[in-house]
């Protein structure tokens, strides 16, 4: 009983200040390293969301892909059900370590079928005795995510976005795993079909009890999916907190203006309220301020900034802010 | 009351495609009045970039207007000759695009495009225009002009080259500007700066803005006058307010219904079923039968009229018909 | 708001009542109903929409009868015609030495006497050339020989550079920096001149009479082959690696690398067939340039070795007579731009057609 309880805390995924460099030519000889992502650590419990938001070139789509070994990770440590994340380990860890990706057009192969498209994991893993089970398979799973059975030998391309997106949902589900990276599953759909796919996660998340970690830039439907957000500012996560907590008490000066620029579907609202607008531009992640790489846009920043960066804290109920003035 | 200043009639645009024509817009009416920033909203494939491509006359190659009317001040510029054509644009309409990169020419300086564009459209010539390019500007908010001018687009960031675009676009000062999804390219924090750019600059300038997005917030936050389109046609106008607080077709209904909002969180959101539009296979009747949840049978059949609703503002939904139809006949018994 | 609408307003409230509407109508409909609204149109795989866009295309289309028709030519002709291209021709088991240089269906004198006596001699439809050998058959094999040889040409550049791009793109890095050297040094050098030099060369350090298979081919063709096969392959490999690279980028290669699919399938399933449809075109843009350079190699004497024809070596033989007999050279000069004019249209239709990148 108590073991049970244990394993039932222990998170399903943990991230140990996870660093991503690339390395870019910067002259005929020289090399500088893109910080992509520097020095990240988060956990994931088993069946919990969390929503990990930035602007483009923070580095949140390169924490996904380097927590599934898409990349070599530079420095830190990944760990998957306590078990260490490696070139090795991940060719087992695969099946339970899934990603949806961002462009419906661009995720699914256009000449194969979507019989085959979500039997590819299938067949990888070999997951099936005869070709029976292997299309009873694949057309539980199209059922799983709401498409037609009649549709399993068209082609991606005859589809629409949203039917596309779940299509590549299905073939994420098919070795049935505990994890899925959901790299912007959203940003590409119109409105409506939106708020499809984010329900359609929920209850696959309700039915199957995955994890997801939920990448996105539209602060809205991060909000309304995550159970926890990361805040994530050129390779750096400024802020952690519960979903609710960092909506209403947003700490980190980046987050306020963040949630204040969000673009909100009340025009008495919208117009009533105050943006806290950023001055200037994110700097070039190739030269990266020293200290805090937030204070050259920051209203807050003191000398203090410009010296030292400032480690993720706790404020109390798991809310993490990495400020020196907040 | 406030003058109008462009008015759509009944435009048609239709593009001959290998797999049949399209008709991309299929009667839209709309006045802009001056002054005013007015949003047209709907998802991808609803007509609404078409719209605006059309009052310019920028399509593509198989694309044409085939019927109705665009009356800017009073002529019809659908009529209206190539060379007639050119110095509409700019002069009295201009746009800016979604992606600030590809808009701007790669191999000259912003300075020498902001330039050649004030040349074109205005008497100024030589170093005139070159005054002229850094004021444009500083107008918009790009820091050191003079140091800008002489840069090329890739030295400059995605907010900074939308900025560059809209100083371009306002250079000649246009009585129209059409923004085609002028943020979506960019982040929330730039998205604010641009948003805000573009407000302070219609009040300083007073000229009417035709926004095309598909994202409601920024039309909540940004425009007097909403048109939502669907499947080519209009399915609703009016004020904001009217639409967002009172909105009488099922499209909007359902629109609003599945933004995620801070009052519904831990609800589950309400999407509207179905898939979007395939404007090679149009229904007969409304273009959003088919994904209604009270689509009725004449919505099948017949195309719903616009119907101006008890607030003022314009409704194709035969819903409403039929609400007006029940509370005519009630009034009816009464008597 | 009403400013809005003051003149556009065409439906006023009012004039809906007098509209005939069926009261019926206003129920719910079904969601069956309401479905039959919603269909998908047709499903068409890639080839099928590319092949429907291709019949679209006259001139593609007229290049493929064209092409056809050679082809089907070449296949019969010798089987319906009696004479042979390395023979003279005979009359009633005699060789006709007065039968040289006629012109189209002209009869030599043997030949009428032998048709006075009631035998049956099939006409020369384009005449007889200096020796006394039927043209036409000579122009067939001619242009057999010049088609099999584009077409194995081709084939040998198809195979080596589909090889050595896919490898360089896809393992990229250090292998790709030193692959693609490799390939630019072939690239700089002057390919004619090494087409004549290698041909010299190889004719000479080549035995094969030893076997007889090869040797009805000649050394020639061969050395011809194996020129083709060093030299040409660099385009096709620059062309496939710079497919490869695009492809390597598009999110599925990443979805099937999650999956946990090794690299042999990422080649096999996702990446080659994405790009073969670029790679049949270029190969069918290859055969006209290999039979061009053939006919070149042909007509400065480098080529087929005689007796053999090649549509080069009969337009080189027809230069000694022009003036006299024009006819001769127009045949087969006609027959080579023929050809390439039929691959060249044929490719840019299957270009149109099958290109991803063309596609709307």
């Amino acid at each position: 009983m108590s073991k049970e309880i244990i394993t039932n805390n222990a998170p399903l995924l943990e991230v140990k200040d996870l660093k991503q460099y690339f390395p870019i030519k910067t002259g005929l000889f020289q090399k500088t390293p893109l910080k992509a992502v520097d020095g990240v650590s988060f956990s994931i419990n088993p069946g919990e969301t969390l929503g990990l938001v930035g602007e483009s070139g923070c580095g949140k789509t390169t924490v996904g892909r380097s927590i599934l070994r898409l990349y070599n990770p530079t420095g830190g440590e990944v760990f998957f059900k306590g078990e260490k994340v490696d070139a090795k380990s991940i060719g087992h860890m695969r099946k339970e370590m899934q990603m949806v990706f961002q462009d419906p057009y661009s995720s699914l192969n256009p000449r194969m079928t979507v019989e085959d498209i979500i039997g590819e994991p299938l067949d990888v893993h070999k997951l099936y005795q005869n070709k029976k089970e292997r299309r009873e398979k694949i057309l539980d799973l199209m059922e799983l995510v709401g498409l037609n059975a009649e549709h399993a030998t068209r082609y991606a391309h005859e589809f629409s976005g949203g039917q596309r997106q779940r299509i590549g949902i299905a073939r994420a589900l098919a070795t049935n795993p505990k994890f899925i990276v959901c790299d912007e599953a959203v940003s590409a759909l119109d409105v409506s079909i939106q708020a499809q796919v984010v329900n359609m996660f929920e209850e696959l998340q309700e039915k199957l009890g995955v994890a997801y970690l939920f990448i996105a830039h539209d602060l809205l439907v991060v909000h309304h999916i995550s159970d926890r957000i990361a805040v994530m500012y050129l390779g750096r996560v400024v802020e952690i907190a519960d979903a609710d907590e960092l909506n209403n008490n947003p700490v980190h000066p980046y987050t306020q203006s963040l949630l204040s620029a969000v673009p909100y579907p009340d025009p008495i609202k919208a117009k009533q309220r105050q943006r806290i607008v950023l001055e200037g531009d994110v700097p070039s992640p190739l030269h990266m301020p020293e200290g805090c790489a937030f204070r050259t846009r920051c209203r807050y920043a003191t000398e203090r900034c410009a010296k030292e960066c400032p480690s993720l804290t706790d404020r109390g109920n798991g809310h993490q802010v990495a400020c020196w003035n907040k | 009351m406030s003058e109008t200043i462009l008015s759509v009639k009944n435009l048609h645009t239709s593009f001959t495609t290998d797999k049949g024509e399209v008709l991309a817009v299929n009667g839209v009416n709309f006045n802009l009045d001056k002054g005013k920033i007015l949003g047209i909203v709907g998802e991808s494939g609803s007509g609404k970039s078409v719209t605006a491509y059309s009052i310019l006359q920028i399509l593509e190659k198989n694309g044409r207007i085939t019927e109705g009317q665009i009356l800017y001040k009073g002529e019809d510029i659908t009529k209206y000759t190539e060379k007639q054509l050119r110095s509409f644009r700019g002069k009295c309409c201009s746009i800016i695009f979604q992606d600030p990169m590809t808009s701007l020419n790669p191999v000259f300086t912003v300075g020498n495009q902001l330039k050649e564009a004030i040349e074109l459209h205005t008497g100024r010539k030589g170093k005139d225009a070159e005054a002229r390019a850094v004021e444009m500007l500083n107008l918009v908010g790009v820091n050191e002009p003079e140091k800008r001018v002489k840069q090329y687009p890739y030295e400059l960031s995605g907010g900074m080259r939308q900025r560059v675009m809209i100083a371009m676009a306002l250079a000649c000062e246009p009585d129209i500007l059409i923004a085609d999804e002028p943020t979506t390219a960019l982040d929330v924090t730039i998205q604010a700066q641009i948003l805000e750019l573009m407000q302070e600059l219609q009040k300083k300038l007073g000229m009417a803005i035709i926004m095309v997005t598909h994202d409601l917030g920024v039309i909540a936050d940004m425009c007097d006058e909403i048109i939502v389109m669907y499947g080519g046609r209009v399915c609703e106008r009016g004020t904001a307010e009217d639409i967002f607080y009172r909105p009488a077709h099922e499209y909007t209904k359902g629109l609003l219904q599945s933004i995620p909002n801070v009052d519904t969180i831990g609800e589950k959101l309400k999407p509207i079923p179905g898939t979007p539009i395939n404007l090679l296979n149009m229904p007969k009747g409304c273009a959003f039968c088919p994904r209604c949840e009270n689509a009725m049978k004449i919505c099948i059949e017949q195309v719903p009229p616009e119907m101006q609703m008890p607030d003022g503002h314009f409704a194709s939904c035969w819903l409403n018909v039929k609400a007006e139809m029940e509370a005519q006949q009630g009034g009816g018994k009464n008597e | 708001m009403d400013n809005m609408n003051k003149d556009i307003n065409s439906m006023p409230k009012k004039s809906l009542f007098s509209m005939q509407i069926d009261l019926k109508k206003f129920e719910k409909a079904t969601d069956e109903e309401k479905k039959q609204q919603d269909v998908m149109s047709e499903s068409v795989s890639f080839f099928k929409d590319g092949m429907r866009k291709l019949s679209r295309n006259p001139l593609a289309m007229g290049s493929l009868v064209v092409l056809i028709l050679i082809i089907a030519a070449i296949f019969i002709v010798p089987h319906v015609v009696p004479y042979s291209y390395s023979q003279i021709i005979t009359v009633n088991g005699k060789r006709d030495k007065s039968a040289a240089n006629m012109a189209p269906f002209e009869y030599s004198d043997l030949e009428q006497e032998y048709m006075a006596e009631g035998g049956k001699v099939f006409p020369h439809i384009m005449g007889t050339d200096e020796m006394g050998r039927d043209y036409f058959v000579r122009v067939v094999y001619g242009t057999r020989v010049s088609l099999s040889v584009g077409f194995f040409a081709a084939m040998i550049v198809l195979i080596i550079g589909v090889l050595y791009g896919s490898i360089s793109g896809y393992f990229g890095g250090k292998v790709d920096l030193v692959m693609m050297r490799i390939v630019d040094i072939i690239y700089s050098l002057p390919d004619m001149l090494m087409v004549v030099l290698l041909s010299v060369v190889l004719r000479e350090i080549l035995n094969v009479d030893s076997i007889p298979m090869l040797q009805k081919i000649g050394t020639n063709m061969i050395s011809l082959f194996i020129v083709f096969g060093l030299l040409y392959w660099t385009g096709m490999a620059r062309l496939v690696r710079g497919q490869i690279l695009t492809i390597k980028q598009n999110e599925y290669v990443l979805a099937a690398k999650v999956s946990g699919a090794k690299s042999g399938r990422i080649i096999r399933k996702h990446i080659l067939p994405n790009c073969v449809s670029v790679i049949i075109i270029s190969a069918a843009l290859q055969i006209p340039s290999a039979i061009f350079t053939e006919s070149f190699l042909s007509f400065i004497g480098m080529g087929v070795q005689a007796p053999m024809p090649s549509l080069g070596s009969l337009a080189n033989a027809a230069r000694a007579g022009i003036s006299v007999y024009p006819y001769k050279l127009v045949f087969p000069a006609v027959m080579i731009c023929l050809i390439t004019l039929a691959f060249n249209l044929l490719g840019d239709g299957l270009r149109d057609a099958f290109d991803p990148k063309l596609r709307r």
